[in-house]
């Protein structure tokens, strides 16, 4: 059997005494689509700073493809293969849309710090950087300033940026948040898109999203996860019920 | 592949070429010409700052310190070649600056650049005085406080080229200007100078996008410095002398002005800058002793009406330049220039009264002012001084309305047209 794409072994973290993550396991396996959902406060959007190396772990292990990513900084996770998204949008908003997905970019085609090549010149990154933009389909708006695109927008181009360096894990932080139900189907169809034959993990509170789209599911309450496994199993859980979807019925 | 020099660049670069040609010949008189020729190492300079602060976020309060150094090497390496202990061609001798330049940037660099926003402002600072007291201290390479002398015709005259003239050292400076600033032009356009803006404009998404921002901050820091030192190595050639001061906290700070003063959002604006505050201090200098005051109330009023400097005051122009709608702005920018220079005259009017009233002469304290005869013992003509100064303020308030109608009217035609 393969490496899982992502494995957390007993993984704590602690701000001074407050304690955020409790002992986590989690297994994903190449390919997955998992979510993880739980209440406000219960530690989601921590995992995923630790996952993705903004934070480093008071205890436990991370392994990406069976490799430890335990204090490795945030940049040498990404080019191993993993990248995140981020809860509030956070592209380069002086940038156009095609300048964001092309810094995304430039990494992966091994451009890395080079000061001797003419960036235009790429056909490479331009050829991807092109097809990253069509993929999220933002072709007609690629030489609009990202700061002033709608939310909308604003967030595929947030997903665009992230699936842009070929990362084979992607990770994330509430996708739809704070968007219509019509922008919301959108940004389904779009992430199930973009992430075809890669590996999917993401904090999500719409519900609907989330069993539209998981192939598996984490519950996280108090820094512990609770309940993994199939959205039916999920549904049928009692102690889930209880913590988490009992109170929080969308 | 695309061309790696479009046409259009091509013409364009052409043209700069040439106006550096023509420079001497427009300008012959010898003022004129080492002006010229401090004109194109502050450039030099200026843009070489702008790849820290414009390009990559970092403001430095200690870039002189690799221009000095640039300079201080290569002053060693003209008496080195004087002393015929070493072979150089002296063309060639503002590279040395440039590599003494890139060594100490890397050096420092990695120190500096290890944080960004105000530590990293605070560490440059620490350097710099760190740098400028050492140099007091090492007194063999540095030369205390006389410095060190150089003579830059050390070389075998080459095609009648020794650079003993001041002409021919204005078109080394040149030569090495245009070469620069194509560099750091192109610069802005590879991988590395496009990730400086990424790492200036969202640190943190740069690192999420596999780039290690600290590493990104050290290469433009290096180059930079690599490009001050450029600059350096020519102001040891032009001036044949190096002192401290050269890589002193006062020539780091006047590097800020310049790019401030020119707009640090556009390649271009720090070019204007040091233009203008090479201008500026040459030629007030010559026409009054209280420069320094003008020079920094222009600094103020740039910095509280255009924050972008004078590149952005331009820029802002430029939709209404390709509607061809400019012209619309004319006659309240005719306005406003009489209202300006009325207000300007009695405003520098008073400081120069101020100035002579202070001043020691005991004799009489009269003076000279655009061909009128002012004398600050006499109340008339601090009366007539009040009542111009005044009158050009009140000018300048009510044309404000008259600029900002023309703009909105300006700005709907562009709407209409669809331009913005």
């Amino acid at each position: 059997m393969a490496a899982p794409a992502l494995e957390l072994h007993d993984v704590r973290k602690s701000f001074g005494r407050t304690a955020i993550i409790n002992g986590v396991n989690l297994s994903i396996r190449p390919g997955e689509r998992h979510a993880i959902i739980g209440p406000n406060g219960a530690g989601k959007s921590t995992l995923f700073n630790l996952i993705s190396g903004r934070f480093g772990v008071t205890s436990g292990r991370i392994d990406l493809h069976g490799e430890s990513i335990n204090g490795l900084e945030p940049e040498i996770i990404n080019r191993m293969g993993l990248a995140r998204s981020f809860q509030i949008t956070n592209i380069f908003a002086r940038m156009s849309v095609y300048e964001n997905v092309r810094c995304a970019v430039l990494w992966s085609q091994g451009y890395k710090y080079s000061f001797w090549h003419r960036i235009d010149a790429l056909e490479g990154v331009r050829e991807r950087t092109g097809e990253i933009v069509d993929r999220i389909g933002m072709a007609k708006r690629r030489d609009r300033m990202a700061g002033v695109l709608t939310y909308a927008e604003q967030r595929a181009l947030e997903i665009g940026v992230t699936i842009a360096g070929g990362a084979n894990v992607i990770l994330l932080d509430e996708p739809t948040a704070g968007m219509s139900r019509s922008e919301t189907d959108e940004a389904v169809e779009l992430i199930r898109k973009v992430t075809e034959g890669r590996t999917l993990i993401m904090v999500e509170h719409d519900m609907s999203v989330v069993f539209n789209l998981a192939d598996r599911i984490s519950v996280l309450v108090y820094g512990e996860v609770i309940a993994s496994g199939t959205p039916q199993e999920i549904r049928g859980n009692k102690a889930v019920q209880e913590a988490y979807l009992g109170t929080e019925q969308h | 592949m695309t061309p790696v020099l479009s046409a259009r660049r091509i013409v364009f670069w052409g043209a700069v070429a040439l106006a550096f040609a023509a420079m001497p010949l427009i300008f012959s008189q010898s003022f004129a010409l080492s002006m010229l020729s401090q004109m194109g190492i502050a450039i030099i300079f200026a843009l070489s700052y702008n790849m820290l602060l414009g390009q990559t976020g970092l403001l430095s309060f200690g870039h002189a310190v690799y221009f000095g150094l640039g300079a201080f090497f290569c002053a060693h390496a003209l008496n080195l070649i004087g002393a015929g202990k070493f072979w150089f061609p002296v063309t060639l001798v503002p590279l040395i600056g440039g590599v003494a330049g890139l060594v100490f940037g890397l050096l420092f660099g990695f120190v500096t650049t290890r944080r960004a926003g105000t530590p990293f402002a605070m560490i440059s600072l620490g350097i710099a005085e760190m740098v400028a007291s050492s140099a007091l201290m090492f007194t063999a390479f540095f030369g205390g406080e006389g410095g060190i002398a150089t003579n830059r015709a050390v070389g075998k005259a080459f095609l009648g080229i020794s650079y003993g003239a001041q002409i021919q050292v204005y078109y080394l400076i040149a030569g090495w200007c245009l070469v620069c600033m194509m560099a750091m032009f192109a610069l802005t356009w590879t991988p590395l100078g496009r990730m400086a803006n990424a790492v200036r404009d969202n640190p943190e998404r740069a690192k999420f996008v596999g780039y290690n921002t600290t590493r990104v901050r050290w290469l433009m820091m290096s180059l930079a410095s690599f490009f001050a030192g450029i600059g350096g190595g020519l102001a040891a050639i032009n001036y044949e002398i190096v002192t401290a001061e050269t890589l002193g906290l006062v020539a780091s700070g006047n590097v800020v002005l310049m790019a401030f003063i020119g707009g640090i959002g556009h390649f271009w604006g720090p070019i204007i800058g040091a233009v203008l505050v090479t201008l500026l201090q040459s030629a007030l200098s010559n026409y009054t002793q209280a420069w320094l005051l003008y020079f920094g109330l222009f600094f103020l009023v740039i910095i509280m009406f255009s924050p972008g400097g004078i590149a952005n005051l331009i820029a802002l122009h430029k939709p209404a330049w390709n509607a061809r709608l400019l012209r619309r702005l004319a006659p309240s920018y005719a306005i406003a220039a009489v209202a300006g220079a009325i207000m300007l005259f009695g405003f520098f009017a008073l400081i120069e009264m101020i100035y002579h009233y202070e001043a020691k002469e005991m004799s009489s304290k009269a003076f000279s002012y655009f061909g009128l005869t002012l004398d600050p013992m006499q109340a008339r003509y601090w009366i007539a001084t009040a009542i111009v100064l005044v009158t050009g303020m009140t000018l300048i308030y009510g044309v404000r309305s008259v600029v900002g109608r023309a703009w909105e009217n300006l700005t709907v035609e562009l709407q209409r047209k669809g331009v913005v």
